[in-house]
């Protein structure tokens, strides 16, 4: 071990004698991935003051950057073996080729480039370096644990989906997207100013359609999960994350380590296609958000002697424990502390279609808890139907409304019941939109307002209304055909008129009475105290 | 003869009427606006001034009062047809009392004095034949009726007052009046207008279409998502059915929800609202208050078999609270809604609050 440490070492020095940035990769071997990150930030820095510096003779500098690689390419050979560190090794090349040709006109193209070239090269001189790798990557398996000690201050990138109206954004996830080779998906119609910043898309354009078949880069049952998502067969936080937890199993279980690839990072990199086209389909819940950041941290530390087939397996069940403890026992935590709320004679109001909530209720009413139920539900998606049905199949006694008829209905009312998509680390709850609306009618009337919420929502983001960060559903939902007539039927035609179908918003904390949560009943504001816990836990 | 063919065409008109009030009453609003119901129920009760047997006031006013009753009983929920008799009934009064040679105001004022002393109602007083009392009649209620044709443009000339520009203005479902209001704003000022479609009747979509073709930036929202854009609204302007006696107003369902949401943002809400609409009803009769509809609207047959086990309600009409309410905008200007009381007073009779 220590010879081939050692034969590492040198090998390293070669590529320092190559540039003047050797230090900091050796820095970047031993200390682990921030430092790398740093490395990276300041090499993009310097990028950029070589483009702001010369702007001329972009097409023969880049011939002359790709003839000058493969020179500086042969010391870096040995150094490399996880895509992060051949970003970080490279990195430093380019910079010194660029800076010795003066050109860097674009450097992202020519990066993506040389990376591809790069990757291709590496990949046929790894074969012959077997042993080296080896002794490299103990090296590498110590860094996923350094930063979870840590308050991580990081750099908070904006979500891409909340920049629709920034250009360089959306070239910048074009360019993504091309390179992972997922069918990018165009907006819709005549966008409402206020709500320029986000995506628009139609039901009937999905971007499966785009896509070959067979599809070779994103496997099938993900293509068949982005169809779902997109064409609201699969609708509810919690259905959506179990989705695409199972899904993601399926694709573990497919999956096989290339040669020369380590399953802990090459697996997390399967991955990103998959995640951007299911953005693509639909944007990410704070669930599957959460879900995902599970899984890679999961994935990435598995350690690397295991076998192929027994990090499978150990994936897998890591899955299953996941949705069992998350989802499933947690909505019988919640379940427990909310029958406690419910008593004989109560008039509970529930909106929309909420699993959690309806299965609040089945129990209450298999231990023979008598209440009554009203289903209040608004256009376009008419969720609570389904609510209405899975309550009536049980056996409970339930009225239906429409949210306007809210305030005909309220009086009547003794408990508020609502489910939640996600809870804001400022005690905002964001959920279906109407939520806010029956809170602060309930409030005017003086009825508690319970969410129920399982702690896997919880996430770390604030918002304070419901514009900045929020979905636009197809607007073509709103039409309806009422005594033969469709008033907005042509509404594209019409310059003037636009038809804005929002799928979430945010309640204040001060409408809500109560969160029912599987770790017990707290109010709206300790979210963050909830938060913190589970990232000490972690 | 010709006085019983009269009678009989009289009494036609009249049965042809009622039948459209029942038939008009049949949810979506109304088949026409409140502003014709007014018109023709006035010039209906010219017609009954003109052509029936009478010979004092006070017949003239038993007989207006019974057709009223009928009118009102045919659709319970258009006030109008009921305001619009007590306005006659009023000007009646009014024409016997200069007739008389009493001044008007006199006989108005109940005061507390005149309780104790006078006793009596002053029914009897109406025995009296004047000569010229059916054409003084006939002649006011020409005059109310021009009153009508101008109010839509009364209310829609103090636009330019109350917007200002690029405003962001709320309104939900459809208001005739609004609707001229906005649109001769907008003859001088850009401004947005966001439209609640108010399900399940969905007039809001109407309204749409017919402000963005005036060149109006028109949005159209689900009611789901009033609260939810209200922080960007900056200011709600609605129309409603009926103002009542306390200053609240039986409006579309989910004006109580928009009154609300904009009370949380402060925001003012304007009501526009005619005269004609203001009537001396309280809010306090729970069960004649609400007016339902069909739940066919809500819950549609096709959804088969949960229909028996399930209750829905489609209630058509709100209560908003005077509280909740900014300004009202009428024909004779603006007002605040603790002033409604005595704008009622000056319209009609305290006798004629019950027909």
């Amino acid at each position: 071990m220590a010879d081939s440490d050692g034969r590492q070492i040198d090998s390293i020095n070669h590529a320092a004698d190559g540039d003047g940035k050797g230090h900091g990769i050796v820095r970047a071997k031993t200390e682990g991935k921030e430092l790398t990150k740093e490395e990276k930030q300041r090499l993009r820095k310097e990028k950029k003051q070589h483009k702001k510096n010369k702007k001329d003779d972009k097409v023969p500098t880049e011939k002359e950057k790709e003839k000058e690689k493969p020179s500086v390419q042969a010391p870096s050979k040995p150094v490399t073996q996880s895509p992060t560190h051949k970003a970080a090794a490279p990195v430093p090349v380019s910079a010194s080729a660029s800076e010795s040709l003066a050109a860097a006109e674009k450097p992202v193209k020519t990066k993506a480039e040389l990376r591809a070239e790069r990757r291709a090269r590496q990949d046929s001189e790894r074969t012959s370096k077997q042993g080296k790798k080896e002794g490299g990557q103990q090296s590498t398996t110590s860094k996923p644990k350094a930063s979870p000690s840590e308050l991580q201050p990081v750099v908070k990138r904006l979500p891409e989906h909340v920049q629709v109206d920034d250009p360089a954004a959306l070239k910048k996830l074009a360019k993504k997207l091309e390179r992972q080779q997922v069918p990018l998906r165009s907006d819709y119609g005549y966008k409402v100013s206020l709500f320029s910043h986000l995506h628009q898309y139609s039901r009937k354009n999905p971007p499966t359609q785009q896509i070959s078949i067979p599809a070779t880069v994103i496997h099938p049952s993900v293509v068949r999960l982005g169809l779902q998502y997109s064409q609201g067969i699969i609708a509810g936080s919690n259905a959506r994350s179990v989705a695409l937890l199972h899904a993601f199993k399926q694709v573990i279980q497919d999956y096989s380590t290339p040669p020369n690839e380590e399953l802990s990072r090459d697996l997390v990199n399967k991955l990103s296609p998959y995640i951007s086209f299911l953005s693509q389909c639909r944007p990410l819940s704070a669930s599957m958000g959460n879900a995902i950041k599970y899984i890679k941290k999961e994935i990435s530390n598995i350690p690397s002697q295991c076998k192929e087939e027994e990090a499978k397996g150990k994936l897998q069940e890591c899955i299953d424990s996941y949705v069992n403890e998350k989802i499933i026992l947690a909505s019988e935590a919640i379940s427990k502390y909310a029958i406690e709320k419910i008593s004989n004679g109560d008039v509970i109001l529930v909106y929309g279609c909420s699993s959690l909530v309806n299965h609040i209720l089945c129990d209450a009413f298999e231990k023979q808890r008598k209440f009554r139920v009203i289903v209040v539900d608004s256009r376009p998606r008419l969720e609570g139907r389904e609510a209405l049905r899975r309550l009536v199949k049980k056996g409970i006694r339930c009225t239906y409304v429409l949210i306007s008829a809210l305030s005909y209905i309220l009086p009547e009312v003794s408990k508020v019941f609502l489910g939640a998509h996600a809870l804001l680390a400022n005690g905002y709850v964001m959920s279906r939109v109407g939520t806010s609306q029956i809170a602060l009618v309930a409030k005017a009337y003086n009825v508690p307002v319970l969410v129920c919420c399982e702690t896997y929502k919880f996430c770390e983001r604030v918002q304070t209304d419901s514009f900045v960060s929020n979905e636009l559903d197809d607007p073509d939902d709103l039409i309806v055909t009422r005594n033969g007539k469709t008033h907005l039927e042509n509404w594209q035609t019409v310059k003037s008129l636009g038809l804005l179908n929002l799928v979430y918003d945010v309640t204040p904390p001060d409408f809500v009475d109560l969160v029912i949560t599987d770790l017990g009943m707290i109010p709206c504001t300790s979210v963050p105290v909830v938060l913190r816990v589970k990232n000490v836990d972690q | 003869m010709p006085g019983a063919d009269k009678e009989t065409d009289l009494s036609e008109r009249i049965e042809s009427f009622l039948s459209e009030l029942k038939r008009c009453g049949s949810g979506a609003g109304s088949l026409r606006g409140s502003a014709e119901t007014a018109r023709e129920t006035s010039a209906l009760l010219r017609r009954i001034t003109a052509q029936a047997r009478w010979s004092n006031a006070g017949e003239l006013m038993e007989i207006i009062r019974k057709e009223g009753r009928r009118m009102t009983a045919a659709q319970p929920s258009e006030t109008t047809v009921g305001n619009m008799v007590r306005r006659v009934l009023k000007i009646i009064r009014e024409e016997y009392a200069r007739s008389r040679g009493s001044s008007e105001e006199t006989d108005q004022q109940e005061s507390l004095h005149k309780l104790l002393t006078s006793g009596g109602s002053s029914e009897d007083n109406f025995r009296q034949h004047f000569p010229h009392l059916k054409a003084n009649v006939i002649e006011a209620i020409n005059e109310l009726l021009t009153e009508l044709e101008g109010t839509t443009d009364n209310i829609s000339m103090q636009a330019l007052e109350h917007i200002h520009s690029n405003e962001v203005i709320m309104t939900i479902g459809r208001s005739r009046t609004v609707e001229a209001f906005l649109k001769d704003a907008a003859r001088k000022r850009k401004f947005h207008v966001i439209v609640a479609e108010c399900a399940p009747f969905c007039q809001g979509h109407e309204m749409a279409t017919i402000l963005s073709k005036e060149d109006i930036e028109t949005t159209v929202i689900p009611d789901a998502a009033i609260f939810a854009v209200m922080s960007r609204v900056n200011k709600v302007i609605i129309g409603t059915q009926t103002v009542l006696a306390n200053g609240g107003l039986r409006a579309l369902n989910g004006t109580h929800t928009l009154a609300l949401a904009a009370k949380h943002h402060s925001t003012p809400l304007i009501v526009c609202a005619p005269m004609f609409k203001l009537s001396p009803q309280f809010p306090n009769e729970e069960d004649t208050f609400h007016k339902f509809v069909s739940p066919h609207e809500v819950l549609p047959f096709t959804e088969g078999e949960i229909l028996s086990k399930v209750n829905a309600h489609c209630p058509v009409f709100d209560y908003v609270p005077p509280e909740l309410i900014t300004l009202f905008i009428s024909n004779i200007g603006g007002n605040a809604p603790s002033y409604i009381y005595r704008l009622m007073s000056e319209l009609y009779h305290p006798e004629d609050h019950e027909l």
